[in-house]
């Protein structure tokens, strides 16, 4: 149990961003540029099954034919696509047998994170995934997973091992031709991570990925797909850091959620991505990351939870397709950003079938330079009949430099639905903070019961661990902020 | 308990109090009156060590340390409890909650054990029936949408938690109908004893018929140009402030 709580308060404690140093490691790392031979290379070096690649072509011809969106309220120098490595890996011998033949310094690394993955060191009630940057390197608990049928491995692996269940689900929640970041995910991406809970069958642990970018001129694309059978329960975390560079990574996922008819996917992400320098805006991740799930099956429910702390610009919107009859999506966000961060972050709930509910409670905080967007779209389908949605979206300014907006969409051709929609803007003031210290309470603990406060609704659909720390987190990065 | 000498300061560098002096003994009442822009709050801000404020000379003993030197958490720490005329909103952060971080910060400070909710609930409750004040306060916001009049019930409340050592109380009175008036002054009249001293700072002497005051000092212009006795403070209601300012 205390290696759980290490590693969950080592994954958020973040003053002075400590997740900033690289690991030297032998790599195999392609050159600079994408070309179709890159995306064959990829599929090869991943010794891939033919509808892989064709998949992946598929992408890359579409992406070939599309523009960087413009519409994000963020601002950034044009990315050059041909200055970036598709591949980078540590190097290592072809087939691992076992944890022991990971590069040792790979090994440390993720130790440093707090994320320890060895067999005696590793976190009892969570299965992680461990991704350094374009790869796979130790997945843990999968055997006691296995046990109880749930497949949870490496996208390579499940590539090789379950081919049919990846040709099957891959693509079928965000087409390749979805949108440019996408498209130029399904053409490159590398690894991540694969879940498959089969029928009747509540995960007995809470399933993680962890991502480290290390590599400074290698985008890290990622993909991960869930696929969540008739009657079961998963509860997936994910949690993101990168070294501190003066150059920009960038970072495009894909993530795909699944539901039979009665299951659920609970998806939480803790973001802390380097978020470049707080003082001149330099350096940082660039996050753009598209993330949706199917509620395929009636009855079946997604609900995505974001604290997002990180990356010099964030673009992603968890997003719900309410496909079968009386399935609920929600989205519960928080996203804090401070220095120079720009963020653009929200969902989309897409009601298709009858008596679907979808609820979304988004919290932004913006501090010192930075800018904070929630851009929603609640859109309901003609055979939606008696949809409903919620949506609250409140904003907290820090200081006066900062600036918070809200784009919500609604959009129904169905007279039966009910949508609401609420928004607020509050500052947390100097004349607050000074009111709990003339009560003799610290500065610090006073930060920490506002922010709670205002993110309360959010932090509790967070397991519990996880919640405590990212107040922590978010307080941390706040102090310097406030007066 | 609170000596304060020659004390000059100004806000945004504009001199507001200009040499005030003032002693207070354990077991005292002080009431501070005046016109509207005398000084009479940022008296009360400084004692509470609100940032804006600036001491630009003269000092501020309490028990013989000098107060300026602590940070309004020290203060506060220490025992010194302002009462805020305007007391901050803050929504989000539940106000049993709050009370009980206050509370439980001096615990810590002591070395003792923090008191669980259970318990502090308990505490909350008694307090809450000798104000009058309704259960739900518990569970709303601090102060968020609170009347003028529950604002200040709640300031007294607070006081009532804390016990302090040393109470200022700024316009406590200003808000209140005169049936919240009897039971902020009947709350604040059952915290006293021998150990503790309180200034009330205040616009009208009606306050004072609940409050029966020791002293009684008007400040005009920073400066305090007259202190007297409770009966000082009828001579001002009957005479206007014109009396002592002129």
């Amino acid at each position: 149990m205390s290696t759980e709580q290490n590693s969950v308060s080592d994954i958020l404690e973040d003053n002075t961003y400590k997740y900033g140093f690289t690991t030297d490691v032998e790599s195999e790392t392609f050159a600079k540029g994408l070309n179709e031979d890159v995306v064959r290379a990829i599929s090869k070096k991943k010794e891939e099954p033919q509808f892989m690649l064709d998949f992946r072509l598929k992408a890359f011809a579409k992406w070939k034919t599309m523009k960087e969106p413009e519409w994000p309220n963020v601002h950034y120098p044009t990315i050059d696509f041909q200055n970036i490595s598709y591949y980078s890996a540590p190097k290592q011998k072809k087939v691992l047998a076992s944890l022991d033949e990971v590069d040792p310094e790979v090994m440390r690394t993720f130790e440093k994170l707090g994320i320890p993955l060895d067999e005696q060191k590793k976190l009892a009630n969570v299965a992680v995934d461990a991704v350094f940057d374009s790869v796979s390197v130790a997945t843990t608990h999968k055997k006691k997973l296995m046990e109880v049928g749930i497949i949870f491995c490496p996208m390579s692996e499940a590539l090789k091992e379950y081919p049919e269940l990846v040709e099957q689900y891959l693509g079928t929640v965000v087409p390749v031709g979805d949108n440019f970041y996408a498209a130029l995910n399904s053409a490159v991406f590398t690894d991540g991570s694969f879940v498959y809970i089969p029928p009747d069958t509540i995960s007995p642990m809470e399933i993680s990925t962890y991502f480290r970018i290390n590599t400074e001129e290698t985008g890290q694309f990622e993909r991960t797909l869930i696929i969540c059978a008739e009657n079961s329960y998963v509860s997936y975390l994910e949690g993101c850091t990168a070294p501190q560079f003066d150059t920009n990574q960038l970072h495009a996922a894909v993530v795909e959620l699944v539901t039979m008819e009665n299951a659920e996917i609970k998806y939480s992400t803790v973001q802390n991505w380097y978020a470049g320098d707080k003082e001149t805006g330099k350096g940082g991740v660039f996050n753009f990351v598209t993330k949706r799930g199917k509620c395929q099956g009636d009855n079946s429910k997604i609900s995505w939870t974001q604290v997002e702390t990180g990356s010099a610009i964030t673009w992603k919107y968890p997003s719900c397709i309410l496909q079968g009859d009386n399935t609920v999506g929600e989205f519960y966000s928080v996203a804090l950003t401070n220095g120079h961060m720009q963020a653009d972050t929200g969902t989309k709930m897409i009601h298709l079938g009858k008596n679907t509910r979808s609820s979304i409670i988004s919290k932004g905080i913006s501090a010192d330079y930075s800018s904070n967007s929630y851009r929603g779209q609640v859109k309901v389908g003609k055979n939606a009949t008696n949809a409903r949605n919620y949506s609250q979206c409140d904003s907290m300014l820090v200081g006066d430099k900062s600036s918070a907006h809200t784009f919500p969409y609604i959009e129904t051709a169905n007279s039966s639905v009910q949508i609401e929609h609420e928004a607020s803007t509050s500052k947390i003031s100097e004349e607050q903070l000074f009111y709990f210290e003339s009560r003799g309470i610290s500065r610090e603990n006073a930060i920490e019961a506002v922010i709670s406060g205002f993110c309360k609704e959010v932090f509790k659909q967070l397991p519990m661990e996880f919640a405590v720390e990212a107040q922590k987190l978010l307080t941390l990065k706040l102090e310097d902020s406030v007066g | 308990m609170l000596e304060i000498k020659d004390l000059h300061a100004s806000v945004e560098g504009n001199e507001i109090l200009k040499g005030i002096s003032l002693s207070i003994k354990k077991g005292e009442i002080h009431a501070v009156m005046g016109p509207n822009g005398s000084g009479k709050s940022t008296l009360a801000k400084i004692l509470s060590g609100h940032p804006s404020y600036e001491v630009t000379g003269g000092e501020i003993l309490f028990e013989g340390k000098n107060l300026l030197d602590l940070e309004a958490e020290e203060r506060s720490l220490a025992g010194i409890f302002m009462g805020f005329q305007y007391p901050v909103e803050v929504p989000g952060v539940n106000n049993a909650e709050f009370l009980r971080m206050a509370f439980n910060a001096r615990r810590v400070k002591a070395d003792e054990e923090e008191m669980d909710p259970l318990d502090f609930d308990e505490l909350l409750s008694e307090k809450m029936k000798m104000l009058k004040m309704e259960n739900k306060y518990k569970e709303r916001s601090l102060n968020d949408g609170f009347s003028g009049g529950e604002k200040k019930k709640n300031e007294i409340l607070q006081m009532a938690i804390l016990e302090p050592k040393l109470a200022i109380l700024d316009e406590t009175d200003s808000g209140l109908d005169i049936d919240a008036l009897r039971i902020v002054a009947e709350g604040v009249n059952s915290l006293r004893n021998d150990n503790n001293a309180l200034i009330l700072i205040t616009h009208y002497q009606r306050l004072l018929d609940y409050i029966k005051p020791d002293f009684v000092h008007v400040i005009h212009q920073g400066k305090i140009v007259k202190s007297g006795d409770k009966a000082l403070a009828l001579e001002l209601e009957s005479q206007g402030y014109d009396w002592v300012t002129t």
